[in-house]
């Protein structure tokens, strides 16, 4: 299904509509009051843009640095440079240390992966532990949101999904839920082999992750399981804890409008035989996946991304279809820039289209990607490579050549509104307008004057 | 001084009315007005669907038709933010068509801004009597900062009364060719910005760009409310709407 049949379903999902209403206010109005802590917030913007871009400029040398240091405190890095090679490293791993279960903190790499399916036909099992995770894992259902990945439920589908699941009595509150999830996942947390986190940052100067969460499960994924890994893209690497302090001031603010997270884990090595926890093996996975073909390119700015989500929280096309609707793990307008450009430009034909070009995705990114722009650079790319339709390249020709052609143009013009004014009867609406459906399915076409400007113009000037 | 009046493809077609306000309004500010009669179109629906090239054959047209010109000014924040902000990028690679363009660029308004940072204008010609809520169309708001400019020139107004809507600055959902291609979601959005007039209690919704104009009022009237007004900004200030 395409996503124009998708979003026109999640339009008509009553269910769906009700939840996302509910965690719009929540996400822009949170986000509004918490950047007004900052006085400089966008002093702060213009740092942690520039923090990102000195990065990707010198990538290679960061993830040396990053590399050296973290096996200098007995991690182990590993290169993928695919979305199957991190599936392959991650069975090895599993393979390597005899592991039967593994917990995980949420990943949207490993989504990326499709890394849990991948263990689980190893013979692994696997346990999200994130609640939004847990709960779509119990669902069979991607994430929706790149931070709140289970936004597009209720709590009531929540309660039904336990009850059915859990085989306990069904609970209707928000703390009895959170509650029975805590119950069925402790044990997991203490039988788990294996814990697998992604990384919000990597910071080069220490080797260390870094992770932030709110519900705590992250903290047992890292540190209670013997092994550990860790998973996410190249382009994470900042270099200093400085650096981190001034990402970290815009990280959470920008997601969930909190001025830190519950939890800021940064996890450096392996557990030293002081350390009364932490894993004895820690394995950190740096994907690729098309994150190296951005660089030096028109997209690069897009590999500051620091997956906030604070686009698709304030873009007006998210906040109606939701994320399921853009087909694959990125949603909103950084996934309409990712998904053509990881999983193929001919593979999400409607995406970069999908944009009034409002530009809030751009006011309210924290390390200014100026995603409208690169929409509009992936919808040229459509066209430079023959992928749009024949109808929609004839229509811009016949417009093209008229708008240069100004005697025909008016001629047209001329025609044009007495035609539609015309069509209106004697009222000053068109309620059907012939192929132009799109338009008048949902809408009226209040109709034109009867006469162009410019002939009016003229006519006064005589 | 003289303005060139840059009446935009969409007034010319389905609002006269609205150039002629605006055109009465910069004369009132005491300039010369100027109407390049083979204008057509800043060529934003080009660029947008991803076809520079006719966008840029149209800029170097309006490059043209505008040069005896002090200032462009346009009823619109798309096709003023279009010639402000994207102009030059069509350009960044031909330094010499790009210092033409800029300057171009520079000397180009979206009408209230125009009125209000660079005529200074005291007193509106119009009056209006009852409630009105003002809609942030998403070009002159982002790429222009056009926010406060309407506003001033509202509250000049004689017997006006402003109603500030909530998520008045949310896009309504016009996006151009997305109005058509995602008709759907257009109309949603569109829905939920007639909700916000709505609430709001005005008797107009005001604003300063046609698409959006053409956009909620084709809502508002598929919902059945044929009482809701939908003004451009130039047609209050101008007093072409009076009463």
């Amino acid at each position: 299904m395409h996503f124009k049949a998708r979003a026109g379903e999640k339009l008509r999902d009553t269910r769906l509509q009700q939840a996302l209403a509910k965690a719009q206010g929540k996400f822009v109005h949170t986000r509004a009051e918490a950047i007004l802590e900052l006085e400089n917030f966008e002093a702060y913007r213009d740092a942690a843009a520039s923090i990102r871009d000195r990065v990707i400029r010198d990538l290679d040398l960061y993830l040396e640095q990053f590399e050296k240091n973290a096996s200098a405190r007995g991690a182990v890095v590993h290169w993928a440079e695919t979305a199957q090679d991190v599936n392959r490293i991650v069975c090895e791993i599993a393979e390597l240390h005899g592991v039967r279960k593994a917990v995980k903190s949420k990943s949207m790499v490993s989504e990326e992966c499709a890394l849990n399916e991948a263990l689980e036909a190893a013979g692994v099992e696997v346990v999200e532990t994130d609640l939004g995770e847990y709960i779509l894992q119990l669902a069979h259902e991607p994430p929706s949101h790149i931070v709140a990945p289970v936004v597009h439920k209720t709590k009531d589908e929540v309660s039904d999904l336990f009850e059915q699941k859990h085989k306990k009595p069904r609970k209707t509150g928000i703390p009895e839920l959170c509650r029975e999830a805590r119950e069925v996942l402790r044990p997991h947390f203490l039988s788990a082999d294996m814990g697998i986190s992604g990384a919000n940052f990597l910071i080069a100067e220490t080797g260390s992750t870094l992770i932030v969460t709110n519900e705590g499960n992250g903290r047992l994924v890292t540190t209670m399981p013997r092994v550990h890994v860790a998973i996410t893209g190249i382009e994470k690497v900042v270099p200093t804890l400085e650096d981190i302090a001034t990402l970290l001031r815009l990280l959470p603010r920008s997601a969930t409008g909190q001025a830190i997270t519950n939890y800021v884990s940064i996890n450096t090595g392996i557990k030293s035989r002081d350390d009364s926890d932490g894993p004895e093996h820690f394995h950190i996975v740096l994907v690729d996946a098309g994150r190296t073909k951005l660089l030096g390119g028109v997209m690069q700015s897009m590999l500051r991304c620091i997956r906030c989500g604070a686009c698709m929280n304030h873009c007006p096309v998210y906040q109606n279809i939701g994320g399921h609707a853009y087909g694959w793990v990125y949603p909103g307008p950084m996934g309409s820039v990712l998904t053509p450009v990881y999983a193929g430009l001919e593979n999400a034909l409607d995406l970069p289209n999908a944009s009034t070009f409002c530009g809030e995705c751009a006011v309210v990114c924290p390390v200014k990607i100026p995603l409208p722009d690169l929409m509009r650079n992936l919808r040229e790319q459509q066209t430079e490579q023959g992928l749009r339709s024949w109808q929609e390249r004839l229509a811009l020709k016949i417009w093209a050549w008229t708008a240069l052609h100004p005697g025909i143009y008016a001629a047209l013009s001329r025609i044009a509104a007495r035609i539609l004014k015309g069509m209106a009867g004697g009222g000053k609406l068109l309620h059907y307008l012939p192929g132009g459906h799109g338009w008048t399915d949902g809408r009226d076409l209040p109709a034109p004057e009867g006469r162009t400007f410019r002939e009016l113009y003229r006519e006064r000037r005589r | 001084m003289r303005v060139g009046l840059f009446v935009t493809c969409l007034v010319d077609l389905m609002r006269p009315r609205i150039g002629f306000a605006a055109l009465q309004l910069l004369e009132a500010a005491g300039y010369e007005v100027i109407v390049p009669d083979a204008q057509t179109c800043c060529g934003q629906p080009g660029y947008n669907s991803g076809d520079r090239s006719p966008a840029k054959a149209l800029a170097l047209k309006v490059l043209r038709e505008f040069a005896g010109c002090d200032y462009v000014v346009a009823p619109s924040g798309s096709c003023a933010g279009m010639i402000r902000e994207h102009y030059p990028r069509l350009f960044q690679d031909e330094p010499q068509q790009l210092e033409k363009i800029s300057e171009l660029a520079q000397r180009t308004y979206e009408l209230t801004d125009f009125l209000v940072n660079v005529a200074k204008l005291q007193n509106v010609l119009g009056s209006f009597h009852g409630s009105i809520t003002y809609h942030d169309s998403c070009s002159g708001l982002r790429e222009l900062g056009v926010k406060n400019q309407p506003r001033q020139l509202l509250a000049k107004t004689p017997g006006l009364q402003l109603k500030e809507m909530r998520d008045c600055e949310t896009c309504c959902g016009f996006g151009g060719t997305f109005s058509v291609k995602f008709g759907d979601i257009s109309t949603r959005m569109a829905d939920n910005k007639c909700n916000a007039i709505q609430a709001s209690g005005a008797a107009a919704v005001v604003l300063g760009d046609l698409g959006c104009m053409l956009n909620i009022e084709g809502r508002l009237r598929r919902r059945g409310d044929n009482k809701t007004r939908v003004l451009h900004v130039a047609e209050i200030l101008a007093g072409e709407e009076g009463t």
